[in-house]
C-alpha cells in the first residue's frame, strides 16, 4: 500500500512540502534536547559541583526554559503557514 | 462579610454569563449561524482545560516549594503538541474517521471492539480521575475560605455552608444541561466547548493580571523581580535530573490519555486543521500560563507570613495588599479552572460510563425486549445523566473521606500517573498492527496494578495500608513494599511507582502482543488504525440528528432522484410525526432507506454508504465480506460478459468471411451465367437462322438443303456436347461422381487414348517414352482416359507446328507417377498459362470444337482421382503435366 503512489522525484513545490513535514517532525526532538540541557547544569545546595562554579540562577534558568519555549511556538507558528493543507491528506505518513 | 457578599454575587454572575454564553452558542449552532464557533481559536483555547485548578493555584505553590520543577508539567504537553505532526493528527484523523466517542472507545475499538477493554479503560479512567475532581473542588472551597479568613463574619458564615456541595451540584446540573443536550456523543457540545474558551480567556487574564501586579506593582520592573527572584530560597537552580525528565515525560503521556484532553482534542475537534493553529498556539497559552508563576511564588514567600499555604498565594497575595478587585478577579480564573475541567471530565466519564457499562449491561437485561429505539436513546440520556450525577459525587466523595490533601500537585501526579498507563495501548494501538486485545488487556491491568499499589493506595485518604506494610511489604514480603517493589530504594515514590508500572506495563503489553493472536475483526481495525492516512481522507465535521439526516438526503438524491428521495423522506418524517422533510435518523428509517438504495446499488454498498454517514460502528465484517463478494460476483459477471464479446467478435468474423465468399460465389456465378448463355447462344442463333431458312426460303436445293440441315445438325451436337461436359463439370465438382475403380497398366490407357483420339501420323505424330508398360494403377480408367483424350485432342487441335508432333513422357518420381504431353507447337503464352483451366478459356479465337470446358473438367477428374493436372513450361511447347500418387498402386498390392 505505502508504495502506491509515491513517486521516486518530486516536483520542487512537493520536494518541500516533504521537507516541511521532516522538520515538523524532527520540532519536538529539538525541544526534548534543548530542554535537557538545563540537566546539565551546575546543581545548587549540595551536590557535587565543583566549588568555584555558581550553581545557575533561576533567573537564568527561566530565561533559558521561556526562550525555547518560544522558539518552539514560533517554529511550530512557522511550520504550520508553510505546510500545505492538502499535504496532510497526501501523507501516507510513512515516509 | 461585604466582600463575601460581593464574592458570591459575581460569582453568580459569572456563572450566569456561562449559562448565557453556552445557551447562545447551543442555539447558534442549531440555527447554523455557528461558523464563529468552528474556528481554530475555539479550538485551541478548548484545550486550555489542560490547565486546571491545579495549575492556577497549584503552580505556585509547587513554585513554591520546588522551584522551576513545576514547568515539566508544561513541558509535556508543549512537546506532545509541537509534534502534532507524530500522534495527534493521526489520533484526530482515527477519531473522526471511526467515529470515537471517548479514549475508552478508541482503545476497545482499535482491539476489535472488546467490550472488555472498554470496561477495563472506563474503569480505570474513574479511579483515576476522582481525586482530580475532588481536587477541583477543594481547591474552589480554599479559595472560598481564603477570602473568608479576611472576613471573621464569613469564616463562621462559610463554615456553615459546605462549599464543595454546592459547587458539586452546581457543576453537575450545568453539565447535564449543555453536556447531555444532545443524544449522540459523536455530536459536539457546542454551548460547552464555548463556555470553557471563554473560561480560558478569564483564567489566563486573571494570572497575568496578578503577575502584572506583582512584577510592576510589588517588585519594580523585570530587573528587580529577577533580582529578588535570584535573592529568594529558590533563586538556585535545584533539579533531580530524574523527575525532570520523568515529569515532563509523564505530563506529556497524560495529555493524550486524560479523558477530558482527549474529549477536547479529538471528539470535539470540528476541522482537522485546527491542530495546525493549536501546535503554536497552545504552547503559546501554556507558557503564558507558567510565565509569572515564579515571580507570584517568590513574592508570595516574601510577603506572606511563614507557614500560609502557598498553593493559595494567587489570591492571597493581592488580598493582603488590599487589592479586593485584582483578588476577585483571580478568584474568578481559580473558579474557571475548576468548573471547566469539572465539566469536560464529566462529560467524558459519563460518556465512556453510559456507553461501555451502562448500555451493555442494559441491552442484556432488555435482551429482545419490546422496547423500541427511542427507549434507547432515552435510557442513553438518563444514563449519561446519572454518570455524571455520580461521577461528581465519587468527587465530592473522595473530597470528604481525603478530608483535603494537602499539597494539590500530589493528586494531580498521581492522577496523571494513572491514565499514563493507557499510552502504551493507545499508541501500540495507531503505530503497530501487531498490537493485540490480549497483550493491551494485560499491559493495562499489570500497570494499572503496580500504579494502585505504589502510588494510589499509599496516598489514598493519607495511607489506606498499615505503616507495617509500607515498611516490610505484604506478608512480610520485602520486594512487594510499595516504595521499593524489588528491593529497590531510595527512589522518590512517584517516579518509583511510574517507572515500574509504565516498563512492566510495556513489556507485557508488547511480550503478550507477539505472542497472541488477534481475532479478524482485530486484525481489521489494526489495519484501518494503522493506516488511517491510506484510507480516509479529512472528513468533514461530524454533525448529528437532523444535520445527519440531511446528509443521508444529499446521498440518496444523488442515487435515487430528488423527487423520489425527497418523497421518501416526507413521507417518513410524517411516520415519525414530524414536518417537512428530515426525519430524525432512527433504525427503521435507516434501514429503510437503506432498502430503498440498495435497489440501486447493492445491499453492501448501501450499507457501507449510510454506515459512512451514521458512524463506523455499523461496518461489521460480515458487511464488508457482503461487499467483497459482490465485487467478486460483479467481477465474474463482467468476465462472462468479456467471454460472450470475444465469441461475438469471432462469430462476426467468421460471418464477414461467410459473406465475403458469398458475395464472391454470387459474381462467378454471375460470371458462369453469362458464359453459358454466350455458349448456348451461339450454336442457337445458327440452328435458329438455319431453320427459318428451311421454313421460309422456297425452292432451295436438296444441296443446300442438306448443307443447312448438316450445320443444324453439328450446332445440335455441339450444344449437347457442352450440355454433356457441363453436366459433367457439375457432376464433378460436387463430387457425385461415382468412380469405376479397378486395376491396370498405365500404357493401355494411354494406348485407348490415343486409339480414341483417332489421331493418325500425318496429322499428328505421338512418341511414346518411359516405363509406361511396367506401371500397374488402381483408378478409374476411364476418367484417367478421358483425361489423356482431352489432352491429345487439344494437342491436335492447337499445335501449330509443320509437323506437329506430341510426346507423351512416362517417369516416377518420389511416390508419384508423373505424366507428360509435349507438343512441338508454339505453346500458351505465360500470361494465360494460369488461365487455360477456366471454365469456358479459350487461348485463341482460333476455329474450335469445344467449349471450353475441356481442361477443367480434366483438372477436376484429376483432383477426384487424387492427382493433379497442371501446365509445364520450358519445354519448348505446350506442356501439361498429369501426376497421380503411385501409392494407390503401392496399395494394390
Amino acid at each position: 500500500m505505502k508504495d502506491r503512489s509515491i513517486p521516486l522525484f518530486l516536483e520542487r513545490r512537493s520536494y518541500r512540502q516533504r521537507r516541511l513535514m521532516d522538520a515538523a517532525r524532527l520540532l519536538p526532538l529539538l525541544g526534548v534536547l534543548l530542554w535537557l540541557v538545563p540537566l546539565l547544569w551546575p546543581q545548587g545546595g549540595s551536590q557535587s559541583a565543583p566549588a568555584q562554579v555558581d550553581a545557575v540562577s533561576t533567573s537564568s534558568a527561566i530565561l533559558y526554559i521561556f526562550g525555547v519555549w518560544i522558539v518552539l511556538a514560533l517554529a511550530a507558528l512557522f511550520l504550520s503557514l508553510m505546510l500545505d493543507g492538502k499535504a496532510e491528506t497526501q501523507d501516507g505518513g510513512s515516509v | 462579610m461585604a466582600t463575601l457578599n460581593i464574592l458570591i454575587a459575581v460569582c453568580l454572575a459569572y456563572v450566569a454569563l456561562l449559562f448565557g454564553v453556552a445557551f447562545m452558542a447551543e442555539r447558534a449552532a442549531l440555527k447554523g449561524r455557528g461558523n464563529w464557533l468552528r474556528s481554530p481559536w475555539i479550538y485551541t483555547l478548548s484545550l486550555s482545560i489542560y490547565c486546571t485548578a491545579w495549575t492556577f493555584y497549584g503552580a505556585v505553590g509547587y513554585a513554591a516549594r520546588s522551584g522551576l520543577e513545576f514547568v515539566t508539567i508544561y513541558l509535556g504537553p508543549t512537546l506532545v503538541m509541537v509534534g502534532w505532526w507524530w500522534a495527534l493528527r493521526k489520533m484526530v484523523r482515527i477519531g473522526r474517521t471511526q467515529r470515537i466517542t471517548s479514549v475508552a472507545d478508541l482503545i476497545s475499538s482499535r482491539y476489535g471492539k472488546s467490550g472488555l477493554l472498554a470496561v477495563c479503560v472506563t474503569l480505570l479512567a474513574v479511579i483515576g480521575i476522582t481525586p482530580y475532581i475532588s481536587l477541583q473542588l477543594q481547591s474552589v472551597t480554599l479559595s472560598f475560605s481564603s477570602f473568608a479568613v479576611s472576613d471573621p463574619e464569613g469564616a463562621s458564615l462559610i463554615a456553615g455552608y459546605d462549599t464543595a456541595l454546592w459547587v458539586a451540584v452546581g457543576l453537575a446540573m450545568f453539565t447535564i444541561l449543555f453536556g447531555t443536550r444532545n443524544l449522540d456523543a459523536n455530536e459536539r457540545h457546542h454551548g460547552v466547548v464555548m463556555a470553557i474558551a471563554v473560561e480560558a480567556v478569564v483564567k489566563l487574564f486573571a494570572l497575568i493580571a496578578v503577575g502584572i501586579f506583582v512584577v510592576w506593582g510589588l517588585a519594580g520592573g523585570i530587573g528587580p523581580m529577577l533580582e529578588r527572584i535570584d535573592a529568594s530560597d529558590i533563586g538556585q537552580w535545584q533539579m533531580d535530573g530524574g523527575r525532570w525528565v520523568g515529569l515532563t515525560f509523564l505530563s506529556a503521556a497524560a495529555f493524550l490519555t486524560l479523558p477530558r484532553m482527549f474529549q477536547v482534542l479529538v471528539v470535539e475537534n470540528e476541522d482537522e486543521r485546527h491542530l495546525r493553529t493549536a501546535a503554536w498556539a497552545f504552547p503559546t497559552y501554556l507558557m503564558l500560563m507558567s510565565l509569572f508563576v515564579v515571580p507570584i511564588a517568590v513574592i508570595g514567600l516574601e510577603l506572606m507570613p511563614a507557614g500560609s499555604n502557598p498553593d493559595q498565594f494567587v489570591l492571597t497575595v493581592p488580598l493582603s495588599q488590599g487589592q479586593e478587585g485584582l483578588a476577585m478577579l483571580s478568584f474568578l480564573g481559580g473558579f474557571s479552572s475548576a468548573t471547566s475541567m469539572v465539566i469536560v471530565a464529566a462529560i467524558a466519564l459519563s460518556t465512556m460510563v453510559s456507553n461501555h457499562i451502562v448500555m451493555p449491561i442494559f441491552l442484556r437485561l432488555t435482551q429482545g425486549g419490546a422496547s423500541g429505539p427511542s427507549d434507547v436513546r432515552h435510557v442513553v440520556i438518563l444514563a449519561r445523566r446519572l454518570s455524571i450525577g455520580v461521577v461528581l459525587g465519587l468527587g465530592y466523595l473522595y473530597y470528604k473521606i481525603s478530608g483535603g490533601g494537602s499539597a494539590l500537585a500530589a493528586i494531580g501526579l498521581v492522577s496523571f500517573a494513572g491514565l499514563a498507563q493507557l499510552l502504551p495501548a493507545m499508541m501500540g494501538g495507531i503505530f503497530w498492527r501487531g498490537a493485540t486485545r490480549n497483550g493491551a488487556f494485560a499491559g493495562l491491568v499489570i500497570g494499572f496494578a503496580i500504579w494502585a499499589w505504589c502510588l494510589l493506595l499509599p496516598g489514598f485518604g493519607g495511607g489506606m495500608l498499615s505503616a507495617s506494610v509500607m515498611a516490610e511489604g505484604p506478608w512480610g514480603l520485602g520486594w512487594l513494599r510499595p516504595h521499593a517493589l524489588f528491593g529497590i530504594e531510595g527512589v522518590d515514590p512517584l517516579l518509583h511507582a511510574v517507572m515500574w508500572s509504565l516498563l512492566l506495563n510495556v513489556t507485557v503489553f508488547i511480550i503478550v502482543s507477539l505472542v497472541s493472536f488477534p481475532s479478524p475483526l482485530e486484525r481489521l481495525q489494526g489495519a484501518q488504525f494503522v493506516n488511517i492516512f491510506d484510507h480516509s481522507d479529512n472528513p468533514q465535521s461530524w454533525s448529528g440528528g437532523i444535520a445527519q439526516s440531511e446528509d443521508l438526503m444529499i446521498m440518496a438524491q444523488r442515487i435515487l432522484g430528488p423527487e423520489e428521495v425527497q418523497a421518501f423522506f416526507q413521507t417518513e418524517a410524517a411516520r415519525q410525526g414530524l414536518a417537512g422533510y428530515l426525519p430524525e435518523p432512527t433504525p427503521d428509517f435507516l434501514a429503510r432507506l437503506e432498502r430503498e438504495l440498495s435497489g440501486a446499488v447493492g445491499g453492501a454498498t448501501a450499507h457501507a454508504m449510510v454506515a459512512q454517514i451514521m458512524g463506523a460502528a455499523t461496518v461489521s465484517v460480515e458487511d464488508l465480506l457482503a461487499v467483497a463478494d459482490e465485487t467478486a460476483q460483479m467481477m465474474e459477471y463482467s468476465s462472462q460478459l468479456e467471454a460472450k464479446s470475444n465469441e461475438l467478435t469471432r462469430t462476426a468474423r467468421q460471418l464477414r468471411a461467410a459473406n465475403d465468399k458469398l458475395t464472391q460465389l454470387s459474381v462467378q456465378k454471375d460470371a458462369f451465367l453469362s458464359q453459358i448463355s454466350h455458349e448456348l447462344r451461339t450454336p442457337m442463333t445458327s440452328i435458329r437462322a438455319f431453320s427459318e431458312i428451311l421454313r421460309d426460303a422456297e425452292g432451295l436445293e436438296p444441296k443446300d438443303l442438306t448443307r443447312y440441315a448438316s450445320i443444324i445438325h453439328a450446332e445440335a451436337i455441339r450444344l449437347t456436347r457442352l450440355l454433356d461436359d457441363l453436366l459433367d463439370l457439375s457432376v464433378l465438382e460436387n463430387g457425385q461422381v461415382n468412380l469405376n475403380i479397378r486395376d491396370g497398366l498405365l500404357s493401355e490407357v494411354i494406348s485407348h487414348a490415343i486409339a480414341a483420339t483417332g489421331t493418325d501420323m500425318h496429322v499428328l505424330r505421338v512418341r511414346r517414352s518411359g516405363p509406361a508398360s511396367e506401371i500397374m494403377l488402381t483408378t478409374d480408367h476411364d476418367r484417367l482416359a478421358q483425361v489423356f483424350i482431352n489432352l491429345i485432342a487439344n494437342a491436335q487441335k492447337y499445335c501449330d507446328a509443320d509437323r506437329p508432333e506430341l510426346t507423351i513422357d512416362v517417369s516416377r518420381r518420389g511416390g508419384r507417377v508423373i505424366v507428360d504431353f509435349i507438343d512441338n507447337g508454339s505453346g500458351i503464352p505465360p500470361q494465360a498459362q494460369s488461365m487455360v483451366f477456366e471454365k469456358f478459356y479459350r487461348v485463341a479465337d482460333r476455329q474450335a470444337g469445344g467449349a471450353g470446358l475441356g481442361l477443367a473438367i480434366c483438372r477436376e477428374i484429376m483432383a477426384r482421382l487424387g492427382g493433379t493436372l497442371g501446365y509445364l513450361p520450358g519445354q519448348g511447347g505446350a506442356a501439361f503435366r498429369v501426376s497421380l500418387p503411385a501409392a494407390q498402386r503401392m496399395a494394390a498390392r
